[in-house]
This record gives structure tokens, sequence and C-alpha cells, in this order.
């Protein structure tokens, strides 16, 4: 998305001091049934986070919505277990659920444990498929519907851009997301990895399984446009080259058909193999010699073992496939504890912004309390000196902002400079009631 | 002895390696970019210290070892800078930066300080084009070399369904055969070229062809070994695998012929 992330800076001062709560569901809480009753459309999003902010339940509010999961992220003032059950009352109002029916399946987080859930979420290590890509595009569509809606504020505009900026860092730093995690997405990148970019390459599929459209769909999505479609049952493979684009070849015209394609996708029934290592050499001569790729989705076996010693000629099974999947699975979750590193970095540094953020609005608060109290201090004493001059009444007004000034100016240049001193002064609240600064916030 | 800008030349390409180790690990383009910077500031800085070098030895640096070898790494350098434009495909540099670096290292870290060189007929600009484009030919080879290793090391993996976890962000097989062919064409078009000038410039100097040197020769088998290779990696039964062996096996005769020939057998030839 070109559109550019919102400064979180404006309006910092107001609303830092508050804290995040977040309420969902997600893959692992509730099965499929539930999730589905509990997805937020882009249109109920909106709604939902409407209706949540005048109703007054929370001051900043985004919904994250996928297929696995549906969370509420929001900032509220004081008592946490009275937002959480405001939320949780409010999702199966909203999706007219009976009350309870959510028990079990909800969780909820506040504070900095929701902060890390979110930057797990953004980051891939939450998804049902460890690493996929597609969640960091997700958070960020949704925190851009809030933020055009005015839903977000300082708090979760910091929230999710620390979010967005964890994600890429840790797509970009771990090889979380770098190895392919189905059969068929493997497949294509083996397929590039042996043919380099696939727009120009051509492909035929023998059969019309489920897998091998999948297959095509990713050979689609690389731009590939030559796809040649074989099947025993012509209006099968005419149905299915007619889905993909494709041209369908009459089974009985095989070997001609293999004399074009560079990657040989087979995916047929039957006891058996159908592509036997004398078609493939015989294929492979009429072809040049330049390599083929053949991918083996049958079981039992469609090609012959023998075919994988033919020269120029990459043969792999679906166990193959399946042994990359795993492979990359365990490699990719030995990435886990650098992401999370990388996590627990980014958390850092949103305590210390909120820290920072929560000292410059509790001065701010201080400063205004102080102003108040000079302000009754000098009508109550000014009153009863009815003796001095008015330029002399302005200049003890003056002297007096002047000493307020002095008092504060220390505090506030070390809390700007010493992000230790703000790391200490964390448990602020402590600060506010030593003041007497006790807010009442929704 | 070393001096800032031979620093400078190590840093750059050390830099480069660094880097491109480093867009290897994420693919991030704006990394490789850096890499290719790095590298591009390497091979410029070292042109000057190469300059530098021939101002001080009053011609090319290629009348010594050190000088050589460093004019070697410089044109390997530019060699690959070349083809990974050409290609659009970074993920090589790591294995050809090694060599560089090393052959800079040793050309910088261990050279004594340069001698200032005899001038005599032989040292005309036509004879350092000559030596210079030949120069030119070994490195382009060199790299050939190094991206067939790559290829039949990945080669072998594919087929042996072996992937660990960096074939994923090595270039494609197709693409490494093309690089490979690519730098034999730059390195059989400049050899035919260096030893045109050659002959020419011995024909100047002696009023004769000279035939016969043993360096003459085995460049004349390697240039026939790489023409063979650029027709047969094109055949039907030669393309791929063992196309890229070939272009290997062709290497170790321009190895033999920059050492063993240089060394011991050539009368004319020396370190170059």
């Amino acid at each position: 998305m070109a559109t550019s992330l919102p400064s979180s800076a404006n309006g910092a001062r107001s609303d830092a001091s508050m804290h995040i709560i977040l309420l969902g569901v997600n893959h692992r809480t509730a099965p499929v049934e539930l999730r589905e009753r509990v997805a937020f459309s882009a249109e109920n999003a909106r709604r939902a986070a409407q209706e949540l902010r005048s109703g007054g339940v929370v001051g900043e509010v985004v919904v994250v919505s996928t297929c696995n999961r549906s969370e509420l992220y929001g900032v509220f003032g004081e008592n946490a277990e009275h937002a959480a059950a405001a939320l949780e009352s409010f999702i199966t109002t909203f999706h007219g659920l009976p009350a309870g029916s959510l028990n079990g399946a909800l969780y909820h987080h506040n504070d900095h444990d929701a902060v890390r859930h979110l930057f797990r979420v953004a980051s891939g290590l939450d998804s049902m498929l460890l690493g996929e890509a597609e969640i960091l595009g997700q958070v960020r569509q949704a925190y851009m519907v809030a933020f055009e809606n005015g839903d977000t504020g300082p708090v979760l505009n910091r929230l999710f851009q620390s979010a967005l900026e964890v994600g890429k860092r840790v797509r970009t730093e771990t090889e979380i997301g770098t190895r392919p995690m189905s059969a068929a997405f493997a497949a294509v990148k083996l397929a590039e990895q042996i043919f380099g970019k696939l727009r120009h390459h051509r492909a035929l599929i023998l059969g019309a399984g489920a897998m091998g459209e999948q297959l095509v769909e990713h050979l689609r999505d690389r731009g590939m446009t030559s796809i040649y479609v074989a099947n025993r049952s012509r209006e099968r493979g005419e149905e299915l080259a007619r889905r993909v684009s494709g041209e369908a070849f009459a089974w009985a015209d095989l070997p001609r058909a293999l004399e074009l394609p560079d990657i040989v996708v087979s995916c047929i029934g039957g006891d058996e193999p159908v592509l036997s290592r004398a078609v493939i050499e015989q294929a492979m001569h009429s072809r040049g010699g330049r390599a083929m790729f053949v991918i083996d989705l049958g079981v039992p076996r469609n090609v012959e073992p023998g075919v994988a010693d033919l020269y120029n000629v990459y043969l792999y099974t679906i166990d193959d496939l399946t042994g990359i999947v795993e492979q990359n699975k365990h490699a990719r979750e030995k990435e886990i504890p650098r992401a999370e590193a990388l996590i627990s970095e980014q958390l850092e540094k949103f305590k210390s912004w909120q820290a920072s953020a929560r000292s410059v609005a509790l001065l701010a608060e201080l400063r205004d309390k102080l102003q108040h109290n000079r302000e009754e201090f000098l009508r109550k004493h000014m009153d009863e000196m009815e003796h001095l001059a008015p330029a002399d009444r302005e200049r003890v007004a003056r002297l007096t902002a002047e000493l307020l000034d002095s008092i504060l100016e220390q505090p506030a240049s070390r809390l700007r400079g010493e992000k230790e001193l703000r790391r200490k002064l964390e448990e602020i609240e402590a600060v506010r009631h030593l003041f007497g600064l006790e807010k009442h916030q929704p | 002895m070393t001096s800032f800008l031979d620093n400078l030349v190590l840093a750059f390409y050390l830099a480069s390696f660094g880097i491109h180790i480093w867009y290897l690990y994420t693919d991030s383009s704006f990394i490789g970019r850096l890499g290719t910077l790095c590298l591009a500031g390497g091979v410029v800085s070292h042109y000057f210290a190469l300059l530098s070098r021939a101002r001080a030895m009053g011609g090319v640096p290629y009348q010594d070892f050190y000088g050589s070898l460093s004019l070697f790494a410089w044109l390997l350098a530019v060699t690959y800078l070349g083809i990974e434009r050409f290609h659009r495909q970074r993920a090589v540099a790591p294995f050809v930066l090694p060599f560089v670096i090393a052959f800079v290292a040793i050309s910088t870290l261990l050279a004594p300080e340069p001698a200032a060189i005899q001038q005599t007929k032989a040292h005309g600009p036509l004879f350092a084009l000559h030596v210079t484009i030949n120069i030119l030919a070994y490195a382009a080879f060199a790299l050939s070399f190094v991206v067939s290793l790559l290829y039949l090391a990945q080669n072998r993996w594919l087929r042996d369904r072996k992937l660990g976890s960096v074939i994923w962000r090595f270039p494609a097989l197709e693409v490494l055969e093309r690089m490979s062919r690519s730098s034999v064409i730059v390195g059989v078009t400049a050899l035919s070229f260096g030893m045109a000038l050659g002959f020419l410039w011995a024909h100047r100097l002696l009023g004769h062809y000279v035939t016969g040197d043993p360096k003459e020769i085995v460049s004349l088998v390697v240039l026939l070994v790489y023409v063979l290779y650029l027709r047969l990696s094109r055949q039907t039964a030669w393309r791929g695998a063992r196309a890229c062996r070939l272009c290997v096996a062709c290497f170790f005769c321009v190895i033999f012929s920059y050492t063993v020939v240089n060394f011991y057998l050539s009368s004319y030839h020396r370190f170059f």
C-alpha cells in the first residue's frame, strides 16, 4: 500500500497515560465455526469501532479481523476488568451471540502483554502457518482503516506503527518467512531455482487433481502463461485447461506434448507409472537437452524412479516436497528466538516511548495544577494587600510564575533527557497520586 | 608497505563482501545495492591505487608478481561488476569477492616498495595493452570458473534433493549457466584481442612474428578449449552440468598458463 503511515506525535499528551487492552479469538482458541461467527467484515469493523468509541467503552480502537483471528485493540482509562467485561459484552452483542457463548474462546491481555501479542501477530509468530507474510499486510490494512475513520489516537498510532516496523524487521532480519511451507509452493520455488524467472517457461499438467490446480495457481502468480493440460478423460482435461486458461492435449498426444514443457506436473490415479524413463528420454532428446523439472504428485507414483538418473532431469515426488516443507518448518521454528529478541527490543522501545509520553503528560498536569493553585493563592492574598499598586501586583504575579517555572524546569529537562529516569518512573501512577493528580476517565 | 589508498581498497572490498553475505541472508534489494556500491567504490579506489603504483614504477604494474596479482584482482572485480549488472544477479558476489580480497591482501600487505622499472622498447603502450587485456581474459575465465563451481554444487544438491538453507538464496541454474557463458565470451574476446596485440608487438619489435614460445602455444590451447566450451555448452548432450565441468577443466589450463608456463617455460612472459 502506498499510503504513508500517520504521525503518532500529535496528541501524545492527552492519552498516553491510558492503558491498552486486547480482546479476541484466534485459531488456537476457537474452531472455524466460532471464528466465522465473530469475524468482522470491513464495514462491520468500522461500525464496531464507532459504537465502541461512542459508547465510551474505549477511547481508541482498531479491529483486526482475518480468517484466523478477530481481535479488538483498545485504549481505556482506569479499570481493566471493567474494560474487558465491556468489550466481551460488546463482541457477543454485536454478533448476536448468546451471552457466555465465547467463554473459553476469548483471550484478553492488558498493556505490555497486549503490545507483545500484537508484535507477535504482525511478525507472523502467532499465525497458523508460522512466518506467513500476509498477516503484516492485514494488520496494516486494519490500522489504516481505523486511522482514516479517526478511531486511533496517539497510543494506538504508536502501537501499530511499532508493530508494522517490528513485523518488517522480523521478515528481513530472520529467515522465518523465506522458505516455502506448502508442497505446491515448494515445487514452484524449486522450479525457480532451476529456471529462474518462470514467465517465459512452459508447464504441462497431467491429470486434473486439486493439488495440480493449486500448483498452476502459483505458476500463474509467477507470470507463467504457457500451460498445457493432458488428461485421460478429454472432457475433464479441457475443462481444467479452460479454468487455468491453458491448452488441452489429447492423451494420445502425450509424447508430443512432453517436448514442450520445462515443468511437468503429474497427478494421475492408477497403479502403473504414466511416464517411463524411455518416454522422458525421448522427450529430452526432442527438446535439445534443455532441463526438465518433473513433479510427481501421484500416489502410487506416476513417474518411473529411473527418470531421476536422466541427464538434466530433476524429479521430485510428493514425499520429496513434503520433506522440504517439514525441513523448512523446523528451520522456521529455529528462527523463533531471534524473532522474539527483535520483538522484545521493540517492546522496550515502546515502553520507553510510553513512559516518556506519560512523564510529559504528568508534568503538564502538575504545571496546570500548580498554576491553578498559584492563581487561587494570588486571588486570596492580593485582596488582603490593598496597598500594592497595580504594577506591583503584576510584578508579584510574574515573580510567582517565574518561581513555578524554575521549580518545574529541572524535572522537565531531566525527564526529556534521561531515558533511565523515565524507566524508573514507569510506575508513574504513584507520582500522580503523590501530587493528588488522580484522573477519572472512562 | 600499505598506503591509505591500499587500506581503503581492502576496506571497500571487505565491506562489499560482508554486505553481500548479509544480502544473501536477507534478500533485501537495498542491502544488495549497498553491496554493489561498496564494490564499485573498491573498483574505483583500486584503480587509483594501481595508478599510484604505476607512477611509482614508471609503467603498468605487471612487471612484478604483486603488481600483476593486484591488476588481476582489479580486472576480476571489474568483470564481475559488469556481469552482475548485465545479468542483474548479486548472489554470486560472496563467492567471487574472497578471491579479490585475497589477491588484494597479498599484493598490498606482502608487497615490497615498488621499484622503478627499466624502460625499454618492450614497455610501450601496445605491450601494456597486450598484457592488460590478457589479464582481463584470465580474470573473466576465473569468474566463469567460480560460477561453474557454484552451478555444479547447486545442481548436485537439487538432484540429490539435499536442500540446505542457503540454496533458496542462490541464483537459478539457468542464470548461473548464462553468467558462466557471458564470462567466457568476455574472456575469449579479450584473449583473442590480447594475443593479436602480442603478435603485432613482437612483429614491430623484432621485424618478424615470434612463433613457438610455450606461452603462445598454451594461450592458443586455452583459447581453443574455451571456444570448444562455448560451442558445446549449447548442444543437446552438453548443456548444463557437463558444460560447467568442461568450464572448470578449461580453467586448469589457465592456471597452468599463468603459473608453470610463466615461471618455468616462457622467457618472454613473466607474471602475466
